[in-house]
């Protein structure tokens, strides 16, 4: 199982990707589509998988797959340490400090749910407030709406400039004693503003509020330090890291987790069970109940260290200039415009193009083999704010090159012709 | 293979750029609101029954090409048009973008008419929803629904969204 991430490390070349080397590692890229190869920018929706990641899932149930945490047999044994090591890399992923502080999920949205429902529902009363800001993804609206519906809380929103960053004198101004939490998106799905999220915590620990970090688009594009970011929540989904779904990951802080009710009641979160009373068992597995995705974790496991392999910072290095690239080509066809255009921005090309419907777009460069994102990306406010319907989105990864984007750029010429735009 | 020339045919272009019966009709007696949100398209149809009879029919809107031309060619092939004519007529035009089993291999009917246009739209399974919306609330009017009508709530049969959104 030697990928082209691993060879490299060994022979400590620097920094460029061998991106060719690298797409070898995703049997799927050699797809066509409608006869043309397949050309995948839809990678902030959901990342392809590697070989080693494919290959670890099929492992497991192929050789050692067993429930875990249960028997005393060899089996379960073997997957409940296949797993346990999974969480052990995402915690180091994160840069959590234990285990302890490390809880695994179905995804982002389940984080985010997990959080507003147990600290939520115990810390914000009637009258307080939670603050978020005008990029959000819906899961990171309407859990909170939920809460401040059920609580009689108010849910404030930090405005957008007009490049798609928060405002941060009103992300300010909206900080009150009454603030309880703030949720932020590190980086945006729709428009790929980067969050200034340390002084956002900053911001908020001023004022006494925990603040949950959304990371599920930050987390394939920058590396991750809860500590260093100094945030009290962060929240990430494994198949946008090219692992499988429905796995992902809650990082908390020790002291509030410990603090926290559970979520859901039900096998492995408890020590003991009368009919009288039930103990919870100690982190991170009083927020685990029921039998997890375990062979998605352990999935999740071989792509983190796939990604780690390869190196976020010479991830990050490539996407930006792919990020530049396919800028200047987009702004290069008439009537085309991006819709966010913030200093700090992350692997997302947003943009219309004259009075071609989004829709129209996305069909279109299907039949040329591209795959972008057509729609409102669950980001309804974001489309109101920039008063349009909908984008196309090209969403990039390493494994995508310049060459690929010269490929949507003609097929954007051809949208022209076929709707005559 | 289908071909993109098979969906987007001239007449539904020349449709959706410059649509027809696209305004208010301030003595509708009967409206309703649909709305795409996968999409985001958004269409208002407006009805003036004399009796059981369509004399004027508009919409209001924005959509893709395809919704767009839907609603457009939709006003014009009901105008003057009976209930019963109109709910034989989406019947008709359903099974075309649907691509009804049953229907396949039989030639277009000749009812449909100018809205033959839309057979390539079955190649297009995510794109039915497009053509139909306009279709669902002009039902939704005529029913004399209140609430809007969205492609993501099913009715039971249907097979493309059209459902009601509460």
């Amino acid at each position: 199982m030697s990928t082209a991430a691993e060879t490299r490390r060994a022979d400590g070349i620097g920094p460029i990707l061998d991106v060719a080397a690298l797409r070898r590692d995703f049997p799927i890229l050699t797809q066509t589509v409608h006869g043309h190869p397949l050309v995948y920018f839809d990678n902030a929706a959901s990342a392809q998988k590697p070989r080693v990641v494919i290959e670890a899932e099929g492992k497991a149930y192929a050789e050692y797959y067993s429930n875990i945490h249960r028997g005393v047999h060899s089996l379960s044994m073997q997957a409940t340490d296949a797993y346990e090591a999974a969480r052990v890399k995402a915690q180091k992923f994160v840069g959590a400090a234990s285990v302890k502080e490390t809880i695994l999920t179905s995804g982002t949205t389940a984080g985010i749910n997990l959080v507003a429902q147990t600290y939520g529902r115990k810390n914000v009363g009637a009258g307080d407030e939670v603050l978020i800001t005008g990029l959000e993804h819906h899961s990171n609206i309407v859990p909170w709406q939920m809460l401040c519906e059920e609580k009689g809380a108010k849910l404030r929103v930090a405005p957008l400039d007009d490049e798609g960053q928060v405002v941060m004198e009103e992300f300010e101004r909206l900080l009150s004693p009454r603030t309880k939490i703030v949720a932020v998106a590190q980086v945006s799905n729709a428009l790929g503003t980067v969050n200034p999220v340390r002084r956002m915590a900053e911001l908020a620990h001023a004022r006494g509020a925990v603040i949950l970090v959304d990371g599920a688009q930050a987390a394939p594009h920058l590396a991750v330090d809860v500590k260093a970011l100094d945030v009290d929540f962060y929240v990430l989904s494994a198949h946008k890291i090219y692992g499988p779904s429905g796995v992902g990951v809650l990082y908390g802080r020790q002291a509030l987790l410990e603090a926290m009710p559970p979520w859901q009641g039900g096998g492995d979160m408890i020590l003991s069970v009368t009919f009288e009373k039930t103990t919870y068992n100690e982190l991170p597995y009083k927020f685990e109940a029921g039998t997890p995705n375990i062979a998605g974790v352990i999935g999740f496991g071989a792509a983190l260290d796939y990604v780690t392999a390869i190196g976020l910072e010479r991830i990050a290095a490539h996407e930006h200039e792919l990020l530049a690239y396919a800028t200047q080509r987009l702004l290069e066809i008439p009537g085309l415009r991006i819709i966010g255009t913030a200093a700090d921005k992350a692997a997302v090309v947003s943009f219309v193009l004259a009075d071609a419907h989004p829709h129209d777009i996305g069909t279109i460069l299907d039949y040329e083999g591209v795959a972008v994102r057509t729609g409102h990306h669950c980001a309804q406010p974001v489309m109101d704010r920039y008063g349009v319907p909908a984008t196309a989105r090209a969403s990039l990864a390493f494994y995508n090159t310049k060459e690929e984007i010269d490929v949507l750029v003609k097929g954007l010429h051809k949208v022209r012709e076929v709707l005559g735009a | 293979m289908s071909d993109l020339r098979d969906l987007y045919q001239e007449v539904i272009l020349d449709h959706s750029k410059r649509p027809r019966n696209f305004r208010e009709l301030p003595e509708a007696s009967h409206r309703a609101d649909g709305y795409n949100p996968l999409c985001g398209d958004r269409a208002t149809v407006f009805v003036r029954l004399d009796g059981d009879r369509v004399t004027d029919v508009a919409f209001k809107g924005s959509g893709c090409s395809i919704s767009t031309a839907s609603a457009s060619m939709m006003t014009e092939s009901i105008k003057g048009k009976s209930r019963e004519e109109v709910d034989r007529l989406f019947a008709r035009f359903h099974e075309l973008v649907t691509g009804s089993p049953d229907k396949k291999d039989q030639a277009v009917v000749p009812e449909l008419g100018k809205l033959a246009v839309f057979s390539g739209v079955c190649e297009f399974p995510v794109r039915v929803k497009c053509a139909s919306l306009p279709w669902h609330t002009l039902k939704a009017a005529l029913e004399g629904e209140t609430v809007s009508v969205s492609t993501e709530l099913s009715e039971s049969s249907s097979g493309d969204g059209g459902g009601k959104a509460r």
